[in-house]
């Protein structure tokens, strides 16, 4: 490794007074800035002058002409749209390197404990290869809202059917004027006129005949046994046309697995699912009057998961990509720096009995501290700047329920706000919150300098 | 039984890597499956049918592709900018780590701080700055114009990696050829370069691929004409769904070099980014 984040690199290379003198003189000198010259122009005027002149540019207006003090910096903590990039970078900073590195600790732990290190090793370093607009496209595609197009929801659905159970008829809804009225909560309940030994027809339409199930039969409507309220919920539409609305006629279908209860006072007191043919049969019913109800759940809209997008989750959506990413990064300078921890040490607690939970505790996790805060801090620095993942991830309508500081910079100066001024003001606050970084990096060079 | 043990911990371990393995596998796989269906397979199912149906997939997406012209402009742009970025940040930072590292000029320690300062500022600071410098100098909207841009920002943590390697070159050496009277350019040319080989294929790759991968900088910096591959792939995420025929290949053509850099140059690679990292 050449130059790596931690102390170990950089050797001073102190220059005796005594012997290069001869270089020292005023053609030496020509001939260091020769070397120096043209990369040190293009520092000066691509990246001092801009710092210098943004600073300047965010004490003044929208326009440019009117100076206005630091009113740039107090709007972007009172206008909305700011204000939420600040806080959204803010639960970026929070989430993002506390998990990666965590993940990177527990990965880099177990991944010693494999042969194939290596090859996990580089395949989950792989995406740093790609960039975030590949990323971004990656899981834009992942994260769609269709379980027919997006993996992520194809996955919860169908575990979600898996214990839920999917509905049978969403589209289906009852013949008008038949008896059948629609409730408050979706369901479809009859007049409460019906007693044990009554034949109740339950019509209904909406439903395609390509989507009956495939065990479907005639629907048929059989005469009730004393106590029992039978009846056959069928599908009130015969195929080519003709037929009687409300009547069973010939080569109408009946809707098999539909759930029907018997309900006196409000209260349900039988249940029974239809037979292929559409029949049902309620028993143990004590004489009186009832009526039946179809439940909502025979037509709920089936379950289209989560909205990954949506306003609420976008901004963990997109952390989730970014934790794609940069994984491998984490895991690879932690075990770079677990493979430097003195083997002694760990062997000598294995001999002493401690088991593998206590060495990493006790063991690994302080001496790798130094480690863990620079991947930290790395991370830290880096997630402050993201800006094309949000970019491309985050649909229009939702761009700014997912906004951070970088967007938003883009956004008010570039991007329709035209507010340059402002927009200054963000890069301005972009640099800040990297100063400390700065300094830290100084100061580090300056020590490994002595 | 302790044996027993380590081998079930050892199993559960493996099989649980296995699972993270192939969880950051799918979203790549998942991507190439996409890129190879026609738009209505993709409109009908997810790319996961295809594993069951490999009929859908074609290479008529990437021959489409090729014969977009936008496309393949962008293509040839994206290689127009990295490759003389990458070039023109490797000479100019070895030339300054040199003088950085081996030379004398009044200011030089205090200059070289300044350079480990820049190290992390944001490009996002110099955006609005240069994109005024350039209207002026006729460089906005130009691949001149992103490629001076990357340079600069490039060049900090260019320097600061090369001239801490140069740096470790023995001083002997140095003072050996000096005393043989070598002008600096001939020492430079001919021991410093070749001695400094690993750092500067690090550089060179880690350089490379920042730039390739970028999008920022070019969209703003590049106009229709010069606009790189992440560029106008952006442009197309607009219309996000209705065009994954487009967008997937494309998305994918523009990680195939960088997948290919990254299995070649493997060491160098994860060098360079780990070091880049302080960026």
């Amino acid at each position: 490794m050449t130059v790596t984040l931690t102390d170990d690199t950089s050797r001073p290379a102190p220059p005796p007074a005594s012997k290069p003198r001869r270089r020292g003189g005023p053609r030496g000198r020509a001939v260091a800035v020769l070397f120096a010259l043209p990369a040190l122009l293009l520092l000066g005027a691509l990246v001092v002058y801009p710092v210098l002149f943004s600073i300047g540019r965010s004490l003044f207006d929208a326009s440019g002409t009117r100076f206005v003090g630091a009113d740039n910096y107090t709007e972007m903590f009172h206008d909305p749209a700011t204000l939420k990039a600040v806080r959204n970078t803010v639960l970026w900073v929070v989430i993002a390197p506390a998990l990666l590195t965590g993940l990177g600790l527990i990965l880099a732990v177990l991944v010693e404990k494999v042969r194939w290190a290596t090859a996990f090793k580089l395949l989950m370093f792989m995406p740093m290869a790609v960039s975030f607009l590949a990323a971004g496209i990656i899981f834009r595609l992942a994260y769609d809202e269709d379980p027919d197009r997006g993996v992520l929801n194809a996955a919860v659905v169908s575990v979600h059917d898996a214990f839920a159970g999917t509905s049978p008829y969403p589209t289906a809804r009852a013949r008008e004027g038949q008896g059948l009225t629609q409730q408050k909560d979706g369901s479809y309940r009859t007049g409460a006129n019906l007693s044990p030994g009554d034949t109740a027809t339950l019509p209904l339409v909406g439903v395609l005949p390509a989507d009956l199930p495939s065990g479907a039969k005639p629907a048929t409507a059989r005469p009730a046994a004393p106590g029992e309220l039978r009846g056959v919920a069928y599908l009130d539409f015969v195929p080519g046309g003709g037929g009687t609305q409300g009547a069973i006629d010939r080569g109408e279908s009946g809707l098999p697995g539909m759930k029907v209860e018997a309900v006196r006072d409000g209260r349900a007191v039988a249940s029974a699912t239809t037979a292929p043919d559409g029949s049902f049969a309620l028993t143990g019913l004590a004489p009186g009057s009832y009526a039946l109800k179809l439940p909502a759940a025979n037509f709920a809209q089936p379950y289209d998961g989560i909205s990954w997008l949506g306003p609420t989750l976008v901004t963990p959506a997109i952390i989730g990509a970014y934790l794609w990413i940069w994984t491998g990064f984490a895991m690879v300078l932690i075990g770079a720096g677990l493979s430097t921890l003195p083997r002694d040490a760990l062997e000598a607690a294995r001999m002493d009995g401690a088991d593998e939970w206590q060495i990493f505790r006790r063991i690994t996790v302080p001496l790798l501290a130094p480690v863990l805060t620079v991947v930290f801090v790395t991370l830290v620095i880096n997630v402050m700047k993201v800006f094309d993942l949000v970019y491309i991830i985050a649909p229009g309508p939702v761009q700014e329920d997912a906004t951070v500081l970088a967007t938003q910079m883009w956004l008010v100066s570039f991007g329709g706000g035209n507010d340059q001024g402002l927009g200054s003001a963000l890069g301005v606050l972009l640099l800040l919150l990297v100063v400390p970084a700065m300094v830290f990096n100084v100061r580090r060079f300056r020590r490994s300098q002595r | 039984m302790t044996a027993v043990r380590r081998g079930l911990s050892s199993g559960l371990v493996q099989a649980f890597l296995v699972l993270i393995g192939l969880i950051w596998l799918t979203p790549l796989g998942g991507l190439f499956l996409s890129s190879m269906r026609s738009a209505e397979d993709s409109a009908k199912g997810g790319w996961w049918t295809a594993l069951l149906a490999p009929g859908q997939l074609s290479f008529d997406n990437y021959a489409a592709l090729l014969e977009n012209s936008g496309m393949t402009q962008a293509f040839w742009n994206t290689v127009l900018i990295s490759v003389p970025t990458t070039v023109l940040v490797v000479v100019l930072a070895a030339l300054a780590g040199y003088a950085f590292a081996w030379l004398h000029f009044p200011g030089r320690d205090v200059v070289f701080l300044v350079v480990v300062a820049l190290l992390v500022v944001p490009v996002q600071i110099g955006l609005l700055p240069v994109a005024k410098l350039f209207g002026q100098l006729g460089l906005f909207g130009s691949i001149p114009g992103v490629v001076l841009f990357h340079v600069a920002y490039g060049l900090p943590f260019a320097v600061f990696l090369l001239r801490n390697y140069f740096a470790e070159i023995p001083q002997e050496m140095l003072e050996a050829a000096r005393m043989d009277g070598g002008t600096e350019w001939r020492i430079f040319r001919q021991l410093v370069l070749p001695v400094a080989r690993p750092a500067l294929a690090s550089l060179a790759v880690f350089q490379f691929l920042w730039v390739w991968n970028d999008m920022l900088v070019a969209l703003l910096f590049a106009d229709s004409s010069s606009q790189p591959l992440t560029v106008a792939l952006q442009s197309q995420t607009r219309q996000f769904g209705s065009n994954i025929d487009v967008l997937a290949p494309g998305a994918f053509l523009s990680l195939i070099v960088p997948l290919v850099v990254f299995f070649a140059f493997q060491r160098h690679f994860v060098q360079g980014v780990m070091a880049g990292s302080v960026k």
